[in-house]
């Protein structure tokens, strides 16, 4: 592997990742690409570049290809750049039900966005996510790690003002 | 698995199983027949694309017969109502994005999908949405993709990882928006990927450079031996009205199994070259003119005759392709020596033939190619096997995949598809020495005392060393191989009997893997200008390849080869051809190296047109016959052979068939007398080096002519380029950069060549590959070299 290209992860992640490969036997380096996606993800400005992708297999010891099946399989990994917060909206059935749409509609108003799209300012990306898990207290988002329940428009001018 | 058998029902018979195997194997055992698309014999179960259900008693579901094991009693239906629903359904949901491109697909008529289809689709689709589009994708020269048809059984995906070792192709994305591909867009670089497109059961990967060319049933399969490495696969060559269309590979299972190199599938192009030799040609007066066969024979009859009369035939040198047949090896040889003289040779590339009287009746192998795959440490000694014996690789890579350990002794740290346990980089001059360091180490604690002059040795022991040696002790079962750039370094004696030395004292195999598909064929055959057929020595020996060109002779035969490609030396080469006074070349191929020394060019049939045989290294004769007409005036090496010997009116060259040349050598053969092991030598000088050295090797796709015509094989990327490689050390200590020019000089000649960093390369040396006309004005594949700023 280059050097350029592991530069391109910092001696931080990599320890971070170092942690998670301990976590498995020696020939099963595989089983970390998930951790380590998403601690490359996290130091490159919450998305995904190839080149990061590929300095992380080099560094996990996979094919290059192995860490792009996983990392477009799930969609917790942006490939393309993304805003500095990531707004994540449950549209499926029970928050739908509740006023998801409503919810994002605001936001795409209130931003100038569509679905994935960024503000202008950079700071928010919205997207459409699967059901969270967390039903009970729809329509729910996912605002970067934080689960918001009972989410009203109000709820997020307040986050959107806040972070501006 | 226990030995023990279980009975099960299928289908209403009663058979018997081993337990471990999966249903469906089972029923193929048995001729019982179930659809399937994921399920490969030779790839793991993914079961994923869900053909094959079948009905088993007691379970309330359809089961996977590819991953269901077989258990004791098992009651199996394949074709019961609630199977064939079952499988029925499957097939509904595997045609809604499957396009109906039937009649322009490549597949079309060997089809899977189309032909499970027949039997289980429906005549009507339910489904009126539109259907999935996905882009296609460049993987380079030899695979042609058409993703929308891809039914992801992920067959392709499992071989790359499982058997070629080297995983480019992936399922990326998912549900309906998951695709086959490389992700980055890059050319495919396994040197088997063509087995994808045998494997793929449906039109999505097909063969590039036959696409569009023709309809499966348009075909005729006439089965062939592949021409190019020493393992000698089984295939077919695909043809129609006289033209081979493509090529696929025939099972062998102690062989080729069911896979086929990427040379050998492809090669097939150069017989279609715009460079073949159509028409026997002489030169008049400086000019190249066609004339016919008698013509062409008659000059080359009386051109060497006139040598003979005013020089003696001893005047005379013959050079043959290792991978000629052994029917046009053994009267290659026959007709010199009918006229006394025995300079022929077939090592072209070879550059020490010091112990070639002590040399074994071939260099082979003593035990099968399968068995490699079982050993518990192979040490390959000057050889990148991947590239120079693919099918063979894979036997190793089996063997590492098993818990085997691999190691190696090079001079470049070539990236093999499987972890190398030890290994030394060694410059080439320095490699004999690591060869005496792991035989001190074998010997020390041990009663066998070292023969004087590797005792005497004063060499660097270090800890690659001792693993090596440790290792190689250790195992039960181990195995030395030495491969084509042993064979063509200029110490190959004394590396050959320290291996043998090393095998001894370690209880290992000694593996030979020289280049050619038929160099045990040329010893036996007598392609060597010291034993005649059957190992018969010659009490004057007649010149090897080598000094047959230093020598000057003053009419050379040269028998398909382009020497200035093939040759080890082409510089020598090259002043040798053209200063002799007359020469004759046999060639498939033309090109202006060849006008300018030729006399007489005498157009030379390829594998495909000819029929023969070839022996492998394992000493397996393999008998072909040809599949087409020759191109143009084109004819069979064997007679034009047999012709040229009526025409000096030498005896017992009245063949009818190449069957019969075969026969007489072959029974000559029943009293071939087996070259025991002598008197070793243990020459130990090494030639001290100053400077440079350089590594030459043969890249992969330039080995021969042939594959060296195949248009679409020279343009992947897995073929090393025209170029200086070097690591960024030895580029820095020169000032050169990575796309740069050099000036590379090795003894009376100098060549300018684009700049490669390449770490692989150890410091002190520069790789620069041979087969290419750019690097054809150097000498020698291994000596000093000097290299500069351009
Ligand atoms: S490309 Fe062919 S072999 Fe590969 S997954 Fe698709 S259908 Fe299967
Ligand atoms: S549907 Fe939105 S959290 Fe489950
Ligand atoms: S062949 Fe059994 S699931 Fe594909």
């Amino acid at each position: 592997m280059s050097e350029v290209q592991q530069a391109l992860l910092s001696d931080d992640a990599k320890a971070k990742i170092d942690v998670w490969l301990a976590k498995y036997p020696a020939d099963r380096r595989q089983s970390a690409i998930i951790p380590a996606l998403h601690i490359a993800q996290e130091e490159h400005h919450g998305w995904l570049p190839e080149n990061v992708i590929e300095a992380v297999a080099d560094y996990v010891g996979i094919p290059h290809i192995a860490a792009f099946e996983v990392a477009t399989f799930y969609s917790m990994y942006d490939l393309k750049p993304v805003g500095k917060h990531k707004i994540g909206v449950c549209t499926s059935i029970s928050c739908m039900l509740r006023g998801s749409d409503e919810l994002a509609d605001h936001i795409k108003q209130r931003l100038d966005i569509d679905w994935d799209g960024t503000s202008s300012d950079g700071k928010f990306t919205l997207q459409e996510v699967e059901c969270l898990g967390a039903c009970r207290h729809a329509p729910a988002v996912l605002f970067d790690k934080a689960y918001l329940e009972n989410v009203t428009p109000e709820d997020i001018d307040k986050i959107i003002a806040g972070e501006e | 698995m226990t030995d023990e058998t279980i009975e099960i029902e299928i289908d209403g018979k009663s058979l018997s199983a081993q337990p471990g195997q999966m249903l469906i194997e089972v029923a193929d055992a048995n001729d019982i027949r179930i659809p399937r698309f994921c399920y490969h014999k030779k790839l793991t179960v993914a079961a994923n694309c869900r053909m094959c259900l079948v009905e088993v008693e007691k379970s309330p579901k359809p089961l996977p017969a590819c991953a269901t094991p077989v258990a004791p009693g098992m009651v199996v239906q394949t074709h019961s109502a609630k199977a064939l629903d079952a499988q029925k359904s499957v097939m509904e949901f595997l045609l809604i994005n499957h396009p109906l491109d039937c009649p322009i697909c490549d597949q079309g008529g060997q089809c899977e999908l189309q032909d499970v289809a027949m039997g289980y689709g429906k005549d009507v689709s339910r489904y009126t949405e539109r259907k999935r589009v996905v882009a296609d994708k460049d993987i380079g020269p030899l695979i042609a993709t058409e993703m929308t048809r891809c039914i992801h059984c992920t067959r392709c995906v499992r071989f790359g990882e499982e058997v070629a070792g080297l995983r480019e192709l992936g399922a990326t994305g998912r549900g309906e928006f998951t695709e086959i591909g490389t992700y980055i867009s890059h050319s495919i670089k396994s040197e088997l990927s063509g087995n994808v497109i045998d494997l793929c059961p449906v039109g999505a990967l097909t063969a590039k450079p036959s696409r569009f060319t023709s309809r499966p049933w348009e075909l005729e399969q006439m089965p062939t031996i592949a021409p190019h490495d020493c393992v000698g696969s089984n295939m077919y060559l695909h043809t129609r009205r006289q033209e081979v269309m493509r090529a696929a590979p025939r099972e062998n299972e102690a062989l080729n199994e069911t896979w086929l190199s990427d040379r050998d599938r492809f090669s097939y192009e150069g017989i279609h070259s715009k460079e073949r030799l159509l028409t026997p040609r002489i030169k008049r007066n400086g000019k190249w003119v066609d004339v016919d066969w008698q013509t062409a024979l008659n000059v080359a009859k009386i051109g060497l005759e006139k040598i003979i009369a005013s020089h003696t035939a001893e005047k005379v040198g013959a050079l043959i392709s290792p991978s000629a047949t052994t029917e046009e090896m053994y009267l290659l040889q026959k007709l010199l020596r009918s006229l006394d003289c025995h300079n022929v040779d077939h090592r072209l590339r070879q550059a020490d033939f010091s112990g070639q009287g002590l040399a074994p009746n071939f260099y082979g192998t003593p035990i099968r190619f399968k068995e490699l795959s079982t050993l518990d440490s192979i040490l390959l000694v000057g050889s990148h096997l991947q590239y120079e014996q693919p099918i063979v690789n894979l036997k190793v890579r089996k063997a590492s995949l098993a818990g085997g350990k691999v190691m190696a002794l090079n001079p470049i740290d070539y990236d093999f598809n499987y972890p190398l346990h030890a290994k030394v980089i060694a410059k080439p001059f320095d490699m004999l020495n690591n060869l005496i360091a792991i035989a001190k180490v074998l010997a020390q604690g041990s009663s066998q005392g070292l023969p004087g002059t590797v005792a005497a040795a004063n060499v660097e022991v270090n800890d690659n060393i001792r693993a090596i040696a440790a290792q190689l002790k250790a195992s039960n079962s181990s195995a030395l191989i030495l491969g084509a750039i042993a064979f063509n370094h200029p110490q190959f004696n004394a590396m050959y009997e320290l291996a043998e030395l090393i095998s001894d004292m370690s209880g290992s195999q000694l593996v030979c893997l020289p280049e050619g598909a038929n160099s045990a064929g040329a010893w036996l055959a007598g392609a060597i200008p010291h034993r005649e057929a059957v190992s018969l020595d010659i009490k004057k020996p007649g010149l090897d390849a080598k000094r047959m060109m230093e020598a000057k002779l003053k009419a050379y035969i040269t028998f398909g080869i382009e020497p200035e490609l093939d040759c080890a030396n082409p510089s020598i080469v090259k002043r040798a051809l053209d200063e002799a006074d007359f020469n004759v070349v046999v060639t498939a191929f033309s090109s202006d190296s060849i006008d300018a020394f030729a006399d007489v060019q005498l157009p030379l049939a390829t594998f495909a047109e000819t029929s023969g045989s070839y022996v492998n290294a394992e000493g397996g004769w393999q008998t072909f016959k040809g599949t087409v007409k020759p191109k143009g005036e084109a004819r069979p090496g064997w007679k034009i052979l047999r012709v040229l010997g009526n025409l000096f009116d030498v005896e017992g060259f009245a063949y009818t068939t190449s069957i019969e040349v075969q026969h007489e050598l072959r029974k000559q053969l029943e009293t071939l007398q087996i070259k025991n092991r002598q008197e070793r030598r243990f020459n130990m000088d090494t030639p001290h080096i100053e400077g440079l050295q350089r590594i030459s090797t043969w890249p992969i796709y330039r080995g021969d002519s042939l594959v060296r015509h195949a248009e679409s094989l020279q343009q992947t990327t897995t073929n090393d380029p025209a170029a200086v490689a070097m690591n960024s050390k030895l580029a820095a200590e020169l000032y050169l950069k990575d796309g740069g020019e050099a000036v590379v000089k090795q003894q009376y000649s100098e060549v300018r060549l684009p700049v490669r960093i390449d770490e692989r390369v150890p410091d002190g040396c520069a790789y620069i590959p041979g087969g290419y006309s750019e690097t054809a004005a150097l000498g020698e594949c291994f000596g000093k070299i000097d290299i500069e700023r351009s």
